[in-house]
């Protein structure tokens, strides 16, 4: 199928693309990779009356660090990001997933933001992102906000965005001394969306686990450094907290399966 | 900043394998669309029209991306290769990756090979030795329901091992190979 019938704005600058989006709000969406974006308008799933295309705005296209944090702007693609020779040093928990993120040509025009932005339950940049406790920064006329990821994802396919707000750029807090990082995934194929997908950081003191493909939005478990048994119930009653559902590719049951083991595989991939 | 109005039919030129073209397209027209109908290269193939089967893989500005899943107005200006390119003008015949894809067998209909054949020139140039499990990796992106892939690795594990044999100087640059 075809997309239906919009308007398209070519944005140079992001004044450009504030403007657009105080002016049309909730009818206008931004495009940027697309990569999600154009399989819902070519099967109509969206139709908004407005395109607000960032793909070629220089002013958001960057990627780098500050502050602790690696700095995605909001036209940076994955790949950009994937192939930068300094990742595994400074956002380890990044390198480990990416290859998990759909496939190497969907990666090359597809963006960082935008898949934070769409929030797939299962996506693994959101998931990350909650894992290390990353931020995302919204920008309107009104202004710039920051949100942390817990607070911008709010459901399936639901965010803290406001209609006239737009990511401009999300932040990946570096690797810390001390901390171990481990990623799985379970997929029907290589590239597949996640049945379940665990990301783990362990310190000292703490663990923190995120899971994706399981409740409605990415979920975050921190615990003290249990081990055994005691680590296992807590990983149950994680499981069981998510209100996992049944669906065509895999049962709630296997769903919590996944999340004991991935999760407890991850968590010890990362505690040695 | 540029606004197109909905039914406006817009003038597009890019920069097809090297060359200079123009064509007109709605704002909706899919990139692959307008390759195929507006430009008449139809040497690329569309398949899902979501980004999942491949079959409509290009390169723009040298990555490969599926021409599905962008419009042709995000195109404006870009560098777009397509398997047409692969065989160049001035060289005979196919380039080292079609041959070695004929000599493995690495295709039956042919469907889905442009596509691959495009990914395989943008991850040859970033991974000039790739490992069998990276290679499998990246033609995950790629469904072919004839040769069950095993082929296709074949022919690509060959051309990154002869590419690599040859000195640097007859090595494809990044221009060269389209």
């Amino acid at each position: 199928m075809k997309p239906g019938l919009f308007d398209y704005f070519r944005c140079d600058t992001t004044e450009d693309v504030v403007g657009v989006l105080t002016q049309y709000g909730e009818d206008a969406r931004v495009l940027a990779g697309g990569q999600s974006l154009m399989a819902a308008l070519n099967m109509r799933l969206a139709q908004p009356k407005v395109l607000v295309d960032i793909s070629k705005t220089a002013t958001l296209d960057y990627v780098k660090v500050a502050g602790e944090m690696l700095i995605i702007g909001a036209a940076a693609t994955q790949g950009s990001v994937e192939w930068r020779a300094t990742l595994g040093d400074e956002v380890p928990l990044l390198k480990l997933a990416f290859p998990h993120i759909s496939h190497f040509q969907i990666r090359n025009r597809g963006t960082v933001c935008g898949s934070v932005a769409h929030a797939d339950p299962s996506a693994e940049l959101p998931l990350v992102l909650l894992a290390l406790g990353g931020k995302v920064v919204l920008r309107s006329k009104r202004g710039k906000r920051q949100l942390a990821a817990e607070d911008f994802f709010q459901g399936m396919l639901m965010t803290a965005r406001r209609p006239d707000e737009f990511i401009e750029e999300v932040c990946y807090p570096l690797r810390k001394p001390g901390t171990r990082y481990a990623f799985a995934e379970m997929a029907q194929r290589h590239g597949d969306f996640a049945l379940a997908a665990c990301a783990a950081s362990v310190d000292a003191a703490s663990i923190r686990l995120a899971v994706g493909g399981v409740a409605d939005r990415p979920r975050l478990l921190q615990l003290p450094r249990l081990a055994g048994s005691a680590l296992d119930d807590a990983l149950n009653d994680f499981a069981w907290s998510l209100e996992a559902q049944d669906d065509q590719h895999a049962s709630a049951r296997y769903r919590r399966h996944l999340v004991r083991r991935l999760g407890r595989r991850v968590i010890d991939e990362a505690s040695i | 900043m540029k606004k197109l109005e909905s039914r406006a039919k817009t003038s597009l030129a890019i920069t097809l394998n090297g060359r200079a073209r123009t064509g007109d397209c709605d704002n909706r027209t899919l990139l692959v669309d307008f390759l195929r109908h507006e430009l008449g290269a139809t040497g690329t193939h569309v398949g899902c029209e979501h980004g999942v089967c491949g079959a409509c893989t290009i390169r723009t500005e040298g990555s490969a991306v599926r021409s599905c899943m962008m419009l042709a107005v995000q195109a404006e200006g870009c560098r777009v290769d397509t398997v047409e390119g692969l065989a160049g003008e001035g060289r005979s015949g196919m380039n080292d990756l079609q041959q070695a894809f004929k000599k493995h067998h690495a295709l039956q209909c042919g469907f889905c090979t442009a596509g691959i054949l495009m990914s395989c020139s943008d991850f040859l140039m970033r991974v000039p030795l790739p490992t069998e499990v990276e290679v499998r990796e990246m033609l995950s992106g790629h469904l072919c329901r004839c040769t069950g892939y095993t082929n296709i690795v074949s022919a690509v594990l060959e051309v990154a091992a002869q590419r690599s044999a040859s000195a640097p100087s007859t090595l494809m640059t990044e221009s060269d190979h389209a």
